[in-house]
């Protein structure tokens, strides 16, 4: 019986060498790109005793410099903050100027070459061209984080507004509304809740970075985690990272709640 | 009659406007103190387009001659980086995001586990994940893949968890029913349905690691950051903005050519 069926039939899921020869390609590619860059399961092997050592030496974690860990905390949440403020502020014109369905095509162009530009350098980058312009400190920082933030929310938001809907425009746009009050009724209450979302989201990523622009001089936790790494403070070094985990943990749990606000 | 006319109509209840009005408050109270107990220098700001100026003016004009022999080899290292390490994150997120998809895992203490490290994964800046593996296998290359492979972790899986826990249970429930053992009901009730997603994480995670690994060689993790690094230890501005410029049209490149497969496959 069972044989006649998959005589009429061909078996049930049927073999796709497409797929087969995709994953063998990758397989052969990861070997290929292994052995190009170095990497060897003795040289891992090697690692993997280092790693234990350097685990070893984290614990116990030392919480004795706590006055210094707080005063970077806080320096790297101003960051986060003042970035944030400051990124959504110039966001809100540039992502209006860069939707598509709002503005002439020139208007859009140059905007989103600049939304693109923000977007296509790593933050790090960015911090050590502040770095050179504005010198060492918290301010590098936060012009790096502005500018990330707006690569990022920019774009977003321009997407958001080329989502709504054109009706409740067109009827301010027929009883002669000015082009604030279509923007302040049209426009932002279509957008508004979004817009908040992608604003809470780029404060935990900004929290996140402003972790990392530090190892570049640009103020907040990472010049003292970098300032570990170099003195084999690795004690500290756990403290710093399972403070950070914390702290990230923290405001992602915040901004659930403020999104529960505006829904 | 005239209490209908009388009503006034208000779009939120009292506890969600003051709940809306503590958030616009406390959001403004923290700018407010961060502005006033930050530590920034207003002449250095000041001072900022002067030394921008100055800045480019180093940069141009372009030390083009020294992509041949400086950088070329070291993009390719990158490359190379990038995508052996989204591969590694793969291999490390399947198991990872099995383990937080609720439908499948059924023990909320592996699901708890799965996010913790997912979560971990994520809040670590690949930087400082790039530092920690410098320490562990040395400068080179080794500690970039394997940097971009733990950092990936918590995207490709968090995600990857998301798709599994979406999946229809229909044909899960047949393969189930005809006593399929359990790698059959994955790799043919689960993995058909989620592998459309797993493709678009994939490409997506790569076009970002493009990104990372351009600069994790800033801290010796191999690749085009460590040439960038050391262009700018010796003040070679005008071979910085060469290597500027090839990360960027590699990353351009690497958005482009996701952007078309992403069109062609899903």
């Amino acid at each position: 019986m069972s044989a006649a069926v998959s005589q009429k039939y061909g078996p049930p899921f049927k073999t796709n060498w497409w797929v087969r020869a995709g994953w063998t390609l990758a397989f052969l590619y990861a070997l290929y790109a292994a052995n190009y860059l170095d990497v060897s399961w003795v040289r891992f092997i090697q690692g993997l005793g280092n790693g234990g050592q350097f685990l070893s030496e984290m614990v116990p974690i030392d919480f004795s410099r706590w006055k210094l860990l707080v005063e970077n905390l806080i320096e790297t949440i101003e960051i986060a903050i003042i970035a944030s403020a400051f990124g959504v502020f110039f966001s809100l014109p540039i992502g209006l100027l860069a939707a598509r369905n709002l503005m002439p095509s020139w208007v859009t162009w140059v905007f989103r070459t600049f939304i693109a530009l923000c977007r296509s350098f790593h933050p790090v980058i960015f911090a050590i061209l502040f770095v050179k312009a504005v010198g060492f400190g918290p301010l590098a920082g936060i012009l790096t984080l502005i500018f990330a933030s707006i690569g990022f929310i920019g774009k977003l938001f321009a997407e958001a507004i080329e989502e709504i809907s054109l009706k409740p425009i067109e009827a301010l746009r027929a009883s002669g509304a000015p082009f604030i009050s279509v923007i302040l009724y049209g426009v932002l209450p279509q957008v508004l809740n979004r817009f908040i979302g992608f604003s809470s989201y780029q404060f935990d990523a900004n929290l996140r970075n402003s972790t990392m622009v530090g190892i570049v001089g640009a103020g907040g936790i990472g010049g003292t985690l970098f300032a570990a790494f170099q003195r084999f403070d690795y004690d500290f070094l756990a403290t710093i990272l399972i403070s950070i985990i914390a702290l990230v943990m923290v405001s992602e749990f915040i901004s659930v709640q403020i999104k529960k606000v505006f829904q | 009659m005239s209490s209908a006319s009388n009503h006034t109509w208000n779009r939120f209840t009292l506890a969600q406007r003051l709940a809306r009005f503590t958030v616009f408050l406390g959001f403004a109270v923290a700018l407010s103190a961060s502005l006033r107990t930050v530590e920034v220098i207003p002449e250095f700001l000041y001072d900022a387009p002067t030394q921008v100026i100055d800045l480019l003016g180093r940069m141009w004009p372009l030390d083009l001659s020294y992509y041949p022999g400086g950088i070329h080899d070291a993009m390719v290292e990158t490359l190379h980086i990038a995508t052996l390490g989204t591969l590694l994150a793969i291999v490390l997120a399947v198991p990872v995001g099995i383990m937080g998809a609720n439908n499948i895992v059924r023990l909320p203490l592996l699901n708890w586990l799965a996010k913790l490290i997912l979560v971990s994964s994520r809040s670590v800046n690949s930087l400082v994940w790039a530092l920690l593996f410098v320490a562990i296998f040395g400068p080179g290359p080794l500690a970039g893949t394997v940097c971009i492979g733990f950092r990936s972790v918590g995207f490709v899986g968090k995600l990857f968890a998301e798709a599994l826990e979406e999946v229809n249970p229909g044909p899960v429930e047949a393969l189930t029913a005809a006593g399929a053992p359990w790698p059959s009901v994955f790799l043919k009730g689960y993995w058909p349905q989620v592998v459309p997603a797993f493709w678009a994480i994939f490409l997506f995670r790569w076009d970002i690691n493009v990104r990372e690994s351009a600069v994790i060689g800033l801290v010796g993790a191999g690749g085009v950051g460590m040439v960038l690094d050391t262009a700018l230890n010796l003040f070679y501005w005008d071979r910085v903005s060469v290597i500027l410029l090839s990360i960027f049209t590699v990353v351009v490149l690497a958005e482009l050519l996701v952007t078309k497969i992403r069109k062609h496959i899903i």
